[in-house]
């Protein structure tokens, strides 16, 4: 039996409130912790087989057109079984498509696109043979500049509303600045990684994916077979961030050697091609525009943005996804601009639009507030709007206030003028900035079977890419079904199963969620009618039913397993009240006064997600997100040559993640929430929200301690000295 | 990694005598060779490995110490004698790479190490390090970890060590053991070259010579200060690093050595601004003048500039701190 | 070439490829796949194991220069039941992904042992002293182990709780 829900308004039934097993929400440690503690988990690359060979991909070293390979030379090569450059995509598929990613059309479009796969009976002799390839390019010269590049203004990411240049004009106090983040990469520890068996026309890809459901469609129109001929499995990803959304080279390399020579294939990208053949996040410049009344309540808010990706991707970094709602203001304009590059593809990056747009516009809210001479917090909760600024829709729920307000006082928040505490050479200061983050539910379908010994099993083709997914959808089942959470087992990552969501957008706990807690619900209806009563008067706890003042163990109510499936997709709820999460971050930070160096001292954030499924793996991602926002703020940068837009820091040596000494203690409170628009179980994103805007705090926190305002991210020593030795001149 | 053969040396003089063969190179800790290595940007037909020599422990040589060339960079660390009379060495040797890096990391490898630039580890970029005549892409590319010392207009590199630098400071020497079974004894001071152009060229190394060991002087007392700046707070390479040895005697400076890194193609040191520094009343004035003095021919390339005030502004602070003056 | 590796206590003849890493000899050879891949030149430490006790990047060595010497894998920690390291990890959910895991585990038992030792770290004060079990020692002496999920406050308070309790 199937429950299927399409939502199309609020949910106020709270169903999971009325459950009895008390397990939801719990700081349950992960089921797959063992695993993981002790390397027995198995990622995509890992599984063994008989007869794998290794494959290695081959970069393009310049842009221009393909004009052939020596490969005749690497085929001779030990060891070298063969040499493709045909088929390979130019770059990965963008997240939550069903279409291949695109050819290359004989060119090489960017340096560092995938050209050819070398595959060899050993992973020694496939690199060097790699290594050694010759690509033959007739070069061109790459359009790398975003302002000399053309340049497209997508209609439907513009926004015009009452008159902002007239606002400027009239207004008090103004504030018009223009910012700039760098490229960014997700950088996960795993490296993409696929391995390829065919058995006749049916292939198998072990693989480090994201969106099972996407992936297998993606790589059977690559490969030109039909989608039910493709299983994708996925069981462990090591990290993802957006970066495996799509299906890259690696798949599509692996699938079709593996077929030309009937053996499996394993493609690993080195952690350089990482940089390179996976998406990116997009370099952004943003203007912002801000006008105020002499109280401090805004009256107009401009946002534009010029953002980049390569010529035919549909991808643009949404940077003013935040901007639509976060502040009241009657007039407002958006301008997004997207400028057809020869770079490495853009794609989604942790929280794409407000990671950087809340960010750079939080930073900007700060410097308007310092105008008006008002605390940072006390500006921000002045315009906090009622309803959705641009069409007046109403908020499904609007959490802002309270964060803000629980964060400043946890926080101990004091507004200083900068530059007023000094230890040593380092200045302190604390900084803060608002969070929000479009909040979304996508299609999942899951199943559970419950068994007349109390054991429950939930199945699903979704992915756990560090997120918790095995944590909170055993937690749903187990409060759903009255189970103790060692009864319930979670099978996940294996397009067998039923199509989920997906990781991604952090839509995929709460969609995914959603469906296993239909599933169970038609579980629990079957029970209740088994015992002839209405399904809302059952108790289900520790695998019994009880009703009634009667207990009755599930082996007397079942004769044999019952198996369901739940299915959930979005409806009118999402068109109908604006969706969306709310927090707050706040930072304190040293900033050397000789050098330009910044140090994290402290940091707290306060977030709103609706119903809490796992307070221990959702303070981790918020501890993530957080420590991103410190990323991106002090060090974080992919670095393009000047000349043909390579990008020259590609290793973790250089592109600079944080380290755990980077990181200081972090405090973070989730503020008690239901949202009833969101989904049947009145539960939000969180693995994106602690990133948006988390990096302005400490921007702020950084001018609050020395004066010193950055408007180019990352605030590395260079450009904070280059403020210090200006306000000492 | 292009295939090669792999020899273990049973002796010293078997090891450089196998060395001085062409396309040959030693291997120790390998932490800096192999990730050349798989990059190609190092291809050696044939590895000769040192590691099971007997070139470890550290001991006593008169009134200083000798170091074995295979001595891990962690052990050195924590040696007590390079604790307590040579905190410089300890202290740079932390402020660089990993614990995991460091166990494997030898003292002689650490010398050797090559630059960081990125268009050294790229073989896809024009290189002159790599191919001389090919080009340097780093003085009109990006520069930001580059030279402001020394250079030319073939290579504006950096050497990446930081322990290199504690050594210049301490003004330690070499011993050489060549492919005829001769030793010399080199000053760090002698032992590297400018890029100028032969910037493939880094050091006095002949074909298949060995470090065999290094040795530090006596002790010189006073305050020791490694202070390196960062982008992260670790595990990064040097913007810029300043090593300082400082004693004070009746209010005047009466011993001062300076190195520093992330500025040169070796780790630098101006015997000029030391001079200068000597016998004076320390001051703050009298540091700004040596920063001052000491970046009077420095040369910025853009995204690098910015190191000159801060190369300054750092050797300031140091001297401030090393004989407690403060500002 | 041939040569023996005792991994995780038991021996191990292979015959290599010179060009074969520690780390591709233990996952390609030994399918010992608990130590990870991140990068590949030791900037990661997700292939962290314990060589003749000590902790060492296994991508940066050579297999065949370890003919003979000890290697402790993850594979090798709490095979008989999880120690109480690998349990604060779970409890202080020191991981996300699971991926630099291995790595962190292997480090932080490496680490533990260094500072048994007394080996300072370039934030100890006093450096004739013995460190002391502080939460930026930790941070520090861990920052060789990259964790992009972010999961730096439960690693160093589950190294923190573990060596606390051992102390």
């Amino acid at each position: 039996m199937k429950r299927h829900a399409k939502i199309d308004g609020p949910q106020t039934d709270r169903r999971l409130d009325g459950m009895a097993q008390g397990v939801l929400g719990q700081p349950l440690d992960r089921p797959d912790g063992p695993l993981k503690v002790t390397g027995r988990a198995t990622y995509a690359a890992e599984v063994r087989l008989d007869r794998m060979v290794h494959g290695v991909l081959v970069r393009a070293p310049r842009v221009g057109t393909l004009n052939g390979f020596d490969t005749e030379r690497v085929r001779g090569m030990a060891g070298v079984l063969a040499v493709l450059t045909e088929g390979l995509p130019r770059n990965s598929a963008q997240g939550a498509i069903a279409k291949s990613p695109p050819g290359n059309e004989g060119k090489a479009q960017y340096v560092g696109q995938p050209v050819a796969l070398v595959v060899a009976e050993t992973l020694e002799q496939a690199t060097h043979a790699a290594w050694t390839l010759e690509v033959g390019i007739m070069p061109s010269i790459p359009v790398i500049n975003p302002h000399a590049a053309p340049t497209e203004f997508p209609e439907k990411k513009q926004r015009d509303l009452g008159d902002l240049e007239a606002a400027m004009a009239e207004a008090a106090a103004t504030l018009d600045e223009t910012y700039h983040t760098p490229t960014l990469s997700s950088a996960p520890m795993e490296p993409h990684a696929s391995i390829a068996e065919w058995d006749g026309e049916r292939l198998t890809l072990h693989g480090a994916y994201q969106m099972l459901k996407f992936n297998r469609k993606q790589l059977a129109e690559a490969l030109g077979i039909d989608p039910s001929a493709v299983r994708v499995l996925a069981p462990y990803v090591g990290g993802g961030f957006g970066s495996k959304l799509g299906i890259s080279a690696e798949a599509v390399g692996a699938a079709l050697a593996a077929r030309m020579l009937g053996r499996p294939v394993s493609v690993v990208m080195h952690r350089r091609q990482v940089f390179e053949m996976t998406t990116r996040r997009s370099q952004t410049q943003q203007r912002i525009r801000l006008a105020a009344d002499v109280d401090g309540h805004l009256l107009g808010i401009g946002h534009d943005a010029l953002v980049s990706n390569l010529p035919g991707e549909t991808f643009s970094e949404p940077v003013q996804q935040g901007t639509d709602f976060n502040y009241a203001a009657p007039n407002r304009k958006v301008v997004h601009e997207v400028a057809r590059l020869n770079l490495i593809a853009c794609g989604s990056v942790r929280a794409p639009g407000e990671a950087v747009g809340v960010t750079m516009f939080e930073v900007a809210m700060d410097e308007m507030a310092h105008r008006l001479n008002l605390d940072p917090v006390e500006f921000r909760l002045r315009n906090i709007p009622d309803h959705d600024p641009l069409d007046g829709k109403p908020f499904s729920s609007n959490m802002l206030a309270q964060a803000l307000t629980e964060g400043a006082q946890r926080f101990g928040w004091r507004h200083q003028p900068p530059r007023s505490r000094r230890e040593g050479e380092w200045w302190i200061g604390t900084g803060m900035s608002a969070a929000v983050r479009v909040n979304m539910l996508t299609e999942s379908e899951a199943r559970v079977t419950l068994t007349p010994e109390g054991r429950a099993k939930v199945e699903t083709d979704m992915t756990d890419i560090g997120t918790g997914t095995y944590a909170i959808l055993t937690q749903i089942a187990a409060e759903m079904l009255g189970l103790p959470v060692a009864q319930v087992e979670t099978v996940l990552g294996d397009t067998d199963l039923p199509p989920a969501s997906g990781s991604g957008g952090s839509f995929g706990a709460a969609s995914s969620g959603s469906s296993v807690y239909l599933a169970c619900l038609e579980i629990r209806s079957q029970i209740a009618a088994r015992l002839g009563i209405a399904e809302e008067d059952l108790t289900l706890k520790d695998g019994h039913a009880i009703h009634a003042n009667r207990t009755i163990p599930l082996s007397q109510i079942l004769d044999a397993p019952i198996t369901t499936e739940g299915h959930v997709e979005p409806g009118d709820s999402g068109k109908i009240a604006r969706n969306a999460t709310y927090g707050a971050h706040f930072a304190e930070v040293a900033v050397n006064d000789v050098t330009g160096e910044t140090r994290v001292r402290r940091m707290l954030g306060t977030y709103a997600c609706g119903r809490v499924l796992n307070v221990k793996t959702a303070t981790s991602q918020c501890h993530g997100g957080l420590i991103w926002g410190i990323g991106m703020a002090l060090t974080e940068e992919l670095i393009h040559d000047p000349r043909d837009g390579h990008a020259v820091n590609r290793d973790l040596a250089e592109f600079h993640i944080p380290v755990n000494r980077d990181v200081p203690d972090l405090e973070v409170y989730l503020l008690p929430e239901r949202d009833d628009w969101a989904n049947p179980i009145q539960s939000k994103g969180i693995g994106e929200l602690s990133i948006c805007g988390a990096g302005a705090s400490v921007i702020n926190a950084i001018h609050a301690a020395c004066g010193v305002r950055i408007r180019d991210l990352p605030a590395t020593p260079d450009k904070v000295l280059a403020g210090l030795m200006q306000i000492e001149s | 990694m292009r295939p090669f053969d792999y020899l273990r040396a049973e002796s010293p003089d078997a090891a450089v005598q196998a060395a001085a063969a062409p396309e040959t190179m030693f291997i120790a800790g390998g932490t800096n060779l192999l990730d050349l290595m798989k990059l190609e940007v190092l291809a050696p037909a044939r590895l000769v490995d040192i590691t099971r020599l007997d070139l470890g422990g550290i001991e006593a040589d008169g009134d200083g110490l000798r170091i074995g060339a295979l001595v891990p960079n962690s052990d050195l660390a924590a040696d007590p004698r390079v604790r307590r009379d040579y905190p410089l060495l300890s202290r740079a040797l932390l402020a660089g790479a990993t614990g995991q890096l460091r166990n494997k990391a030898t003292t002689g490898g650490n010398l050797l190490q090559r630059t960081r630039c990125y268009y050294f580890h790229d073989r896809d970029t024009p290189c002159n390090k790599r191919t001389l005549g090919d080009g340097c892409s780093a003085i009109h590319g990006v520069n930001r970890n580059h030279a402001i010392l020394g250079t030319s207009e073939h290579c504006i590199a950096t050497h990446p060590s930081d322990m290199a630098v504690a050594l210049r400071a301490l003004d330690a020497e070499l011993e050489l053991l060549s492919p005829n079974g001769s030793r010399r004894r080199v000053a760090l001071a002698d032992f590297y070259c400018l890029p100028g152009d032969t910037p493939h060229v880094e050091n006095i190394l002949e074909p298949g010579e060995l470090i065999t060991a290094v040795i530090l002087p006596a002790p010189v007392g006073g305050r020791q200060i490694y202070r390196k700046v960062r982008d992260r707070a670790s595990y990064a390479f040097a913007l810029v690093s300043v090593a300082a040895a400082v004693r004070v005697e009746d209010g005047l400076i009466a011993h001062v050595a300076l190195a520093f890194g992330g500025v040169a193609h070796m780790p630098w040191r101006d015997g000029a601004v030391e001079g200068f520094l000597q016998h004076q009343p320390p001051s703050p004035a009298l540091f700004a003048e040596a920063a001052s003095r000491l970046t009077a021919q420095a040369r910025g390339f853009g995204a690098n500039d910015f190191k000159i005030p801060l190369l300054q502004r750092t050797l300031a602070a140091v001297l401030a701190e090393a004989t407690e003056v403060t500002a | 070439m041939n040569i023996t590796l005792r991994v995780n206590g038991e021996s191990h003849d292979l015959d290599l490829d010179p060009r074969v890493s520690l780390l591709d000899a233990l996952r390609h050879h030994l399918h010992l796949t608990g130590t990870k891949k991140g990068c590949d030149h030791g900037q990661c430490g997700a292939c962290t194991v314990l060589l003749n006790g000590r902790r060492i990047n296994a991508c940066l060595t050579l297999a065949c220069m370890h003919d003979g010497d000890d290697i402790t894998t993850i594979e090798g920690i709490g095979a008989d039941g999880l120690t109480p390291l690998q349990q604060a990890f779970i409890e202080h959910d020191g991981f996300q992904c699971g991926y630099c895991t291995p790595g962190q585990i292997c480090s932080a038992v490496g680490m533990a042992e260094e500072l048994r030792q007394g080996w300072p770290s370039h934030v100890t004060d006093d450096l004739t002293a013995d460190p002391e079990l502080t939460r930026d020692e930790i941070a520090e002496r861990m920052s060789g182990n990259l964790c992009r999920c972010s999961c730096y406050p439960g690693i160093v308070n589950a190294i923190r709780q573990s060596l606390g309790e051992q102390a």
